[in-house]
């Protein structure tokens, strides 16, 4: 990858932690860990791999994202208001009475969204009859899943992992955000999942681990999948609950945290140096 | 058109015949119906026609789940879905699936649940649904349909795939007694009067209907003259013929295969007591689980026959 096309990506991925920051401060509260964890795959997915337009967001021949880990809205949100699907001011509506921004991913209330998802594993079926439709309909469409690794407890999940590649869905990308935490805290505490890779590759997915916070490894990673075939894609994300800013990374309980305007100022600033130095 | 042709005999297709000549009709004329079942193709009558047309009928397998949550996937991708499976695995089984990436999300799908209730017989207590109803009515915006026969049940499907919302249709798999001749049209959310009466009203869906017909014929012979409507939706119930039967009679039964709490009883208990109320009862399964047997003696067991309706007729008609 060209430097300019990296720091540009990483500053992407930047930009979406701090629209994520912004909205979840202007309600006071929210899913940080997560939201943060995976803004580097969202900003591969928009900045380099995905076919969208945000001025037609129904446009039925987009690949399509489906965040089964709905929880992480504000990263999405964030993602799509840079992206120009809406204005960036709304982003400080989220879980306002009446927004279109929901805590939770919603397909009917936010432009770009295009799964509705929050009940966890149930994104990751709806995924698959997404990516199996639009094969059916001829499309040469795709579909990105993001799964959190606490998620994949959800025996729903596996359902439809052996679905999608018994129906060799090669036009389906799941990532798994291992993450290592879950709300009660460590997997390895709560339930230990044992080695997404061997799974998902003993599942018949096409599979590698990459660090999640890599933006050049996620691309390199996803470029591999335009091949399409018979096998659908598995990409497990080695990454950090709250990668981007240390406080949180540091913070055991990160998956919900209140953000008052004393760790706005001091999240945000953080964040807003690390973009400074990357559009140097 | 609709003609009542009732006699007290029974139709001689299949139920599960027809479902899978109207799926199979509905697919060719629409390219976007897409059927999918849960291994139970062989058991739905689809499976000869699934394997000549493999685009279009999906099996996946034992799982219910993501059966459900593939079906709103294909929603979004432009498809009108039918899911099958047997009664409990259609509602309790995949229930989180169909109310949130189903009816919350606002993808359409129709869903078939068949072996409602005692016509799960032999299978027993783990595949016979009393609840399946009481699940699907608390579904916001969901249609509620015991297909009263298999005319009924070509009707209502047809109409079922264009129709908004989460669609559930409760219906055996082996033969009905015949209420309707072939080709009539039945229209959701119009219940349909299958005899007039005057002193009190049964209204019956599905294989209660026969019972039903049946109690009203022995009452005629003691000088009781009981109505029987055709509730064959449940959701969205009719409000306006059950008040006006009511009104009509001032004596109402409820005839339904399906536990007493949150079905067809209750449906129009609410609206009796909010627009007119008047001595009521049900013939329905008390609030316990299903068990093995065959048909008849389930019924008798959980007092679903013409005997049990003629006595709260006369019940309710005490009140009065």
């Amino acid at each position: 990858m060209e430097k300019k096309e990296l720091k540009s990506l990483q500053a992407f991925a930047t930009k979406i932690r701090l629209a994520a920051l912004d909205a979840i401060h202007s309600i006071g509260q929210g899913h940080i860990g997560g939201a943060f964890s995976i803004a580097d795959t969202l900003a591969v997915l928009y900045g380099r791999e995905m076919q969208v337009r945000p001025a037609d967001p129904g446009w039925p021949d987009r690949d399509k994202l489906v965040v089964s880990k709905g929880h992480a809205g504000p990263a999405v949100y964030g993602t799509l208001a840079l992206m120009g699907f809406f204005p960036y001011g709304e982003l400080k509506t989220l879980n306002r009475g009446g927004t279109r921004l929901p805590s939770h991913c919603d397909r009917n209330k936010t432009p770009g969204v295009d799964v509705t998802t929050g009940s966890l594993g149930q994104g990751t079926s709806q995924a698959a009859g997404v990516a199996l439709g639009d094969q059916l309909k001829g499309r040469k469409s795709r579909t990105f899943l993001i799964v959190g690794d606490g998620e994949a407890q959800e025996g729903q999940c596996w359902e439809a992992f052996e679905f999608a590649a018994a129906k060799k869905l090669g036009n389906l990308v799941v990532f798994i955000d291992w993450n290592k935490r879950q709300l009660d805290g460590y997997l390895d505490e709560v339930l230990p999942m044992g080695d997404f890779a061997k799974k998902m590759e003993a599942f018949g997915f096409d599979t590698v681990t990459v660090d999640g916070g890599d933006v050049e490894a996620i691309a390199a990673a996803l470029e591999r999948t335009r091949a399409g075939g018979e096998k659908p894609y598995a990409i497990v994300l080695d990454s950090i609950k709250g990668h981007g800013v240390k406080e949180v990374e540091e913070t055991r309980g990160n998956h919900s945290m209140p953000v008052n305007d004393e760790r706005y100022a001091r999240w945000s600033d953080e964040l807003k140096e690390q973009i400074a130095a990357l559009e140097a | 058109m609709k003609q009542i042709v009732y006699n007290g005999e029974t139709d001689p297709r299949l139920c599960k015949e027809v479902l899978a000549a109207t799926i199979a009709n509905l697919a060719e004329h629409d390219p976007d119906v897409i059927f999918l079942d849960a291994d139970l193709m062989s058991c739905s009558g689809t499976q000869k026609w699934a394997k000549e047309h493999p685009d279009r009928a999906i099996d996946c397998g034992i799982a219910e789940a993501n059966m459900a949550g593939v079906a709103a996937g294909l929603a979004i991708a432009g498809f009108k879905p039918i899911i099958h499976s047997f009664g409990p695995f259609a509602s309790r089984r995949c229930y989180d699936q169909i109310f949130l990436s189903g009816g919350y999300a606002k993808n359409d799908i129709t869903v078939i649940g068949t072996d409602p209730g005692v016509t799960a017989t032999m299978n027993g207590g783990t595949h016979m649904p009393f609840e399946d109803v009481a699940l699907y009515n608390v579904l916001p915006g969901a249609t509620v349909i015991d297909a009263s026969d298999p005319t009924c049940l070509e009707s209502v499907l047809r109409q079922c795939v264009n129709r908004k919302g989460i669609k559930y249709i409760r219906v055996g798999r082996k033969q009905m007694a015949k209420i309707y001749a072939e080709g009539s049209e039945l229209e959701i959310g119009k219940a349909v009067t299958l005899k007039e009466g005057t002193d009190a009203v049964v209204f019956a869906a599905g294989i209660m209907l026969h019972e039903a017909l049946q109690a009203a014929q022995a009452l005629e012979k003691e000088g009781v003259s009981a109505a029987v409507v055709d509730c064959f939706t449940i959701k969205p119930l009719d409000a306006d013929a059950v008040e006006a039967w009511a009104k009509k009679t001032g004596a109402v039964v409820v005839a339904e295969n399906a536990n007493r709490h949150g079905g067809l009883y209750g449906m129009i208990l609410e609206v009796l007591g909010e627009r007119c109320p008047v001595p009521a009862a049900c013939v329905a399964v008390e609030d316990e689980f299903g068990e093995v047997g065959k048909q008849d003696y389930l019924q008798a067991r959980f007092g679903l026959t013409a005997a049990h309706i003629v006595e709260q007729v006369k019940k309710v008609l005490a009140r009065k």
